[in-house]
């Protein structure tokens, strides 16, 4: 019988290696006449281990890694196969604690099984929570979702249920299911993940929606940095096609729905729920005015639901074991699990799903054991670029909606990025500003004049220019742009600038230095 | 930016004619179009401005917008490098100066007509293993001076 040997395809495993080391090992077992079903998954989230390759043997999945491909000879005589010891082993890979300190709901499947095969998905329990919203019905199904107490997983944390209640509660000749995977948020990178590991439970996630709320079609909306992303979505959605459960009867239900995926074009401001709508109406990326609601009158002036990759990602689990199950997980009103990563500056960087409430310290220390250069942590930004820096006093935050919000921060989309002491973060406030001012929409002049205006304040305090003033101005102006943008960008961007000069004034006081073109 | 083949209005018109009863149809339009010429011609706008009966300035209007929309064409690979916060965090402002100290390639340069394009890109998601990049749609983690070097000369044709 052929040994299965699983190697992660996921574009970050690709961009160190893996596909090289599939072919090695291929290669390697033909030349020694060895019997191998080699399985291509999609990661299981533990970078730094990278290209790992895993074995099934009697014991379990057993793990190596990180391999090279100029290793592969040496595991073939370590004897891999049947878990052989190797420097690189790491035994069963579920063992490992990185892994088995996690509380993985969303990403229970990720890397374990190959993203592309249907009946791999059934045997790893897919498809269940479908079926079993199928069976209660679309308002019993809503209830679930409402009662989970499942907030927004895109960074706003507004109750799914409502969205889809709103939406249900609608009468309308077409009502449409969005999905957000327009995951621009740096230090992010779990929408990717599950899209390129795990793209059926999305799917699932995104029927279970439209059977709910009465929508025959959805959209995902994918940017266009994540091509891996969008070519497995779509293979995905053609086989889940093909599988019976998109199309006009799902699962052999009465019930229709089909999906699409459509690829971005590079615009930050596309994550935006309605600048996103915009894009998929083919139009520029800019903002609409709230209300109405997209849940009332969202993609072409049709109700729409549109939720976040890992709020969908969610509802499957939430159907197959009870509301009750889910908000078992968590703390306050920050119910069930969050997939926090680990970016930046981190010596074990990856994915940590979690039950909300977690400190920040357990998951940058304890999971991510500290910076990659081994300097010491100075700061870290939590919920991507238009998140706060919180310096070390405050890493003993727990990680919940609340408690960030408490400390000036917010969770955003869950990426925590480290800095070590190398960091300059008058030069990080300036990003923040320069940032906001090429991907503005342009809708709102606080957020596209004054991000301009604020990177040339940031410089002039740089410069040494009139600090005291210039750093009011920058203040007020901050205050401007929070107040007077519609979305997020302009009104959220202030957060790292002030987040930087509250927690990191020593940075804004050095010695002038001449400030380089950029 | 695969296969490209010389401008060919025809050929452009068939493209938009595939898509052009798609519900939102010009983002699916300008990527075909793009992803076949390496570039959207001007002369494409009247007509997909007139598949999709919107106006030649909204058409334009769109095209501009995006970042990934580009109206020259140039020859020479891309490499999408990644500059935001946690590529930042892993020293990827010191890859953008030795690209220019070193290569002489400026990062962005519209201009430039070397066989090796340098676009900041505002993450790729490889974010656990930066600095990271995406060379012709090819990931890269863990970028370093090293591997840069590589890809400068391969992209010049030299072997290394």
């Amino acid at each position: 019988m052929s040994v299965r040997v699983f190697i992660s395809a996921d574009s970050s495993a690709l961009s160190v290696g893996a596909d090289r080391v599939a072919d090695a090992i291929h290669s390697e077992a033909r030349g020694r006449g060895l019997d191998i079903e080699p399985v291509r998954t999609g990661s299981r989230g533990l970078f730094w281990l990278e290209p790992l390759v895993e074995v099934e043997t009697a014991a379990g999945r057993v793990g190596y890694g990180p391999i090279a491909p100029g290793e592969t000879a040496q595991l073939f005589d370590a004897g891999f196969l049947s878990g052989g010891t190797h420097p690189k082993a790491l035994g069963p890979v579920d063992g490992i604690p990185y892994l088995a300190k996690q509380q993985r709901l969303i990403f229970a499947r990720c890397g374990l099984t190959d993203p592309l095969s249907l009946d791999d998905y059934r045997r790893h329990g897919g498809l269940r929570g479908l079926e079993r919203a199928l069976a209660l019905g679309p308002t019993a199904t809503i209830e679930e979702v409402l009662a989970s107490g499942l907030r927004g997983r895109g960074g706003a944390g507004f109750p799914t249920g409502i969205k889809w209640r709103t939406t249900a509660g609608v009468e309308a000749d077409q009502k449409y299911v969005v999905c957000n995977a327009d995951e621009g948020d740096s230090g992010t990178f779990a929408d990717r993940m599950l899209m390129e590991g795990d793209p059926f439970l999305l799917i699932e996630g995104m029927a279970i929606a439209g059977v709910s709320v009465g929508a025959t079609q959805g959209y995902v909306y994918i940017r266009s940095e994540y091509p891996h992303a969008f070519a497995t979505s779509q293979r995905a959605i053609e086989r889940a096609r093909a599988g019976g459960l998109l199309g006009p009867s799902v699962l052999g239900s009465s019930r229709a729905f089909d999906l699409e995926a459509r690829l971005g074009a590079g615009a930050y401001i596309c994550g935006e729920e309605t600048s996103l709508l915009q894009s998929l109406e083919g139009k520029r990326g800019q903002i609409r005015v709230k209300p109405p609601l997209p849940a009332i009158s969202g993609l072409f002036g049709k109700p729409t639901v549109i939720n976040n990759v890992l709020s969908f990602a969610s509802t499957p689990w939430i159907l197959e074991y009870g509301a009750k199950a889910y908000a078992a997980y968590g703390v306050g009103r920050s119910l069930g699990s969050q997939p926090f990563q680990l970016a930046g500056n981190i010596r074990y960087g990856g994915l940590v799903e979690l039950a909300f409430g977690a400190t920040l310290r357990e998951l940058v220390e304890g999971f991510g054991g500290g910076t990659r250069t081994g300097r010491p942590i100075r700061a870290v930004q939590v919920g991507g670029p238009l998140g706060a820096y919180l310096p070390e006093s405050l890493l003993d935050t727990p990680l919940d909606y609340e408690s960030m919000a408490a400390a000036g921060a917010m969770l955003g989309h869950g990426g925590i990025v480290v800095f070590d002491d190398s960091v300059d973060m008058a030069r990080q406030a300036r990003f923040a500003m320069e940032f906001c001012a090429k991907e503005s929409c342009g809708k709102c002049t606080p957020c596209r004049i004054g991000s301009t205006r604020g990177v040339e304040t940031v410089d002039k305090i740089i410069a040494g220019q009139d600090r005291p003033k210039n750093v009011q101005l920058l203040r007020d102006l901050c205050e401007v742009m929070t107040d007077g943008s519609l979305c997020a960008l302009g009104g959220l961007a202030p957060m790292p600038v002030l987040s930087a000069l509250n927690h990191f004034s020593e940075d804004f006081a050095k010695a002038p230095t001449r400030v380089a073109a950029e | 930016m695969s296969g490209r083949t010389a401008f060919d209005l025809s050929l452009a018109q068939a493209l938009i004619d595939r898509k052009r009863d798609t519900p939102g149809a010009t983002l699916p339009i300008l990527h075909d179009l793009q992803e076949q010429f390496g570039y959207i011609d001007d002369r494409v706008v009247p007509l997909v401005a007139d598949a999709l009966n919107i106006s030649r300035a909204e058409t334009l209007g769109v095209i501009s917008f995006y970042h990934d929309f580009h109206r020259s064409p140039f020859d020479g690979r891309v490499l999408k490098l990644c500059r935001a916060e946690s590529c930042q965090s892993m020293g990827c402002e010191d890859l953008v100066s030795h690209l220019e100290l070193r290569h002489g390639i400026k990062v962005d340069d519209e201009d430039d007509h070397s066989p090796l394009h340098i676009k900041t890109v505002y993450c790729l998601g490889n974010c656990a293993l930066s600095p990271a990049a995406l060379i012709d749609g090819e990931p890269i983690g863990r970028l370093d001076r090293d591997r840069i070097d590589a890809i400068v000369a391969a992209a010049q044709g030299k072997t290394q």
